[in-house]
């Protein structure tokens, strides 16, 4: 039992942080109909700036979470104004393709910059181990799931009531009607993009102190695509659910069945859902008939 | 042209008031759409500040192409003004960006409605405010439109979606509101609804002119109700305007009667007459 709850909160850490970056890839695609390909290595670029910050500039580590936020953002924005934007009213596959390239782009330039090599990084999150019964569970994994969850409510929240979340609804609905209300789609890109950028930074953040700093955290970014297939492309909840399935699924696969297979199941389930119920858990039924 | 034969006015005396200067003045404006076909050719139109103003014509006249020309929505569909000007309060708007032309204070109501079928009736009314930017008087915008739509009041809480057409209708209408335009430029809106409510709707519109001072500019298939609401007419045919005058005049002119309004003079004829008379009787071909 004790092991099962390890499992348990290993698991949901894990998803959380599959859920932050998710939920920016939902961002995207709702503003914009882009899959963005390049997520992953947003998430890849957040543990990257947090070592920039901390170990290297030696930012305290409040200030260090907000400069990598803001870098992060800052990056996603260029991206935004000269990558995608000269593209906006070409096919929707013109702008899949370049995030491809993107992706590319930037797991290059953070090797440029930082090495293939994987690097120390002090972390900040408590290092200590929580005692909770039987079971001993790592604090920092623990932390890891409130925190994931409040920024996943913000995002919730801002869709719900702000000026540009519903906006961005607006332009998921029917983007002329959205221009005829004056909504300028190019500013709401903007935003959905710093968004994007900002809750993949803050799951790197986490990645960072709990895996660590590494190339190979590219590979955990390509877990977004089992998870945004199974919760629904368009649906912050659908993240969050996804996010935990799926990282619930690795670990207990991975204890109770066998090491290997686990690294194949969030694959297995991505294709499963794809024949049974390609919108996903909450997606709109809709998108299965473009 | 046949323009001397129907009396059209000088540019001057506008929409019966001789002295206006147009809020809105279209000026031998072309739209080319996918850079090769022509909609519109040499399409001049005026409309005081004030006034409601309507646009009749068959399909496929060009009456919605006008509208998104005006509003700058026709350059997301690869359309674009290739010539003339459009003139709102002095100022040249034609290739200026959609959010732009909102914020200048025109807001265009699209045909069929167009709600945004998963946000909620409140939620609707918040995307028509959203160029007024700040929060503070949202509320009393709001209220606002419920005072005229109050079975929008009711609903404030459901998705636009399951609204019936009458009451999507009344959304469009409040989202335009919300932005409290100077200039509404309303396409179809009795589309795909009933009488009654046609009639309901178009009091409203009426409302609307004469309590917020909003000038409107009327798109209408039905052009018995345009020509009983609006101060002036324009009749289009093949991208031009071959007609115009104020709406009374209009409402007396056989022609008009005979194609628009469908009450010729002689009485019921056979369909094989009609069609025979409509070919004849063409204004341009």
């Amino acid at each position: 039992m004790d092991i099962f709850l390890q499992l348990t909160v290993s698991g949901l850490s894990t998803g959380m942080i599959y859920a932050l970056a998710a939920a920016g890839f939902v961002v995207i695609y709702k503003a914009s109909d882009v899959i963005n390909f390049a997520q992953g290595d947003l998430l890849l670029l957040g543990t990257y700036l947090i070592f920039f910050a901390v170990a290297q500039t030696g930012l305290p580590w409040s200030l260090g979470v907000l400069v990598t936020v803001l870098l992060a953002v800052a990056v996603a924005l260029a991206i935004e104004r000269l990558v995608l934007r000269p593209l906006v009213g070409e096919p929707i596959i013109s702008m899949i393709m370049v995030t491809i390239g993107l992706s590319s782009v930037l797991r290059g330039a953070i090797n440029a910059i930082w090495g293939p090599n994987p690097r120390a990084f002090e972390s900040f999150l408590p290092a200590g181990d929580l005692v909770i019964g039987p079971a001993v569970l790592s604090a920092a994994r623990v932390l890891s799931i409130p925190i994931a969850l409040a920024v996943l409510a913000g995002l919730g929240l801002f869709f719900r009531y702000t000026r540009d979340g519903i906006a961005m609804r607006a332009i998921a609905d029917d983007q002329q009607a959205a221009l005829s209300m004056g909504i300028s789609i190019p500013r709401v890109f903007g935003v959905a993009w710093g968004l994007a950028a900002a809750s993949a930074a803050i799951g790197g953040i986490m990645l960072g102190n709990i895996v660590g700093v590494s190339p190979n955290v590219a590979a955990i970014g390509l877990r977004v695509f089992p998870v945004v297939i199974l919760g629904g492309l368009d649906s912050i909840k659908g993240a969050v659910v996804g996010g935990a399935i799926i990282g619930l699924l690795e670990v207990y696969v991975g204890f109770y069945v066998g090491h290997g297979l686990n690294l194949v199941v969030p694959y297995l389930v991505l294709i499963m859902v794809l024949m049974v119920r390609p919108y996903g858990l909450f997606g709109k039924e809709i998108i299965e008939r473009v | 042209m046949t323009d001397s034969a129907f009396g059209r006015r000088g540019a001057t005396e506008l929409n019966g008031r001789p002295d206006a200067t147009p809020l809105l003045s279209l000026n031998n404006i072309e739209v080319l759409y996918d850079d090769v076909i022509l909609v519109l050719r040499g399409l001049s139109l005026e409309v005081a500040e004030g006034r409601i103003a309507a646009l009749l014509g068959s399909n496929g006249a060009g009456k919605t192409t006008t509208l998104k020309a005006i509003s700058g929505l026709l350059y997301v569909e690869d359309g674009e003004v290739s010539d003339g000007t459009i003139v709102f309060d002095g100022e040249e708007i034609q290739g200026m960006d959609a959010h732009r032309i909102v914020e200048k204070g025109i807001f265009q109501v699209l045909e069929g409605r167009r709600v945004f079928e998963h946000l909620t009736v409140r939620e609707n009314l918040q995307t028509g405010a959203y160029t007024r930017g700040t929060r503070r008087g949202l509320n009393a915008e709001t209220d606002r439109v419920y005072h005229y739509f109050p079975a929008l009041a009711e609903r404030r809480g459901q998705l636009a979606g399951h609204l019936s057409g009458g009451e999507q209708q009344m959304l469009a209408l409040g989202r335009a509101l919300m932005a409290s335009p100077r200039m509404m430029l309303l396409d179809e809106p009795s589309l795909g609804l009933a009488p009654m409510l046609v009639e309901n709707i178009f009091e409203i519109v009426r409302r609307i002119n004469r309590e917020e001072g909003t000038t409107i500019l009327l798109v209408e298939q039905n052009a018995r109700i345009a020509l009983s609401v609006a101060d002036y007419g324009y009749i289009m045919e093949g991208g031009r305007v071959v007609l115009e005058g104020a709406a009374g005049e209009l409402r007396a002119n056989e022609d008009v009667k005979e194609f628009y309004l469908g009450l010729g003079d002689g009485g019921r004829r056979s369909y094989r007459d009609v069609k025979h008379y409509r070919r004849r009787k063409r204004w341009l071909s």
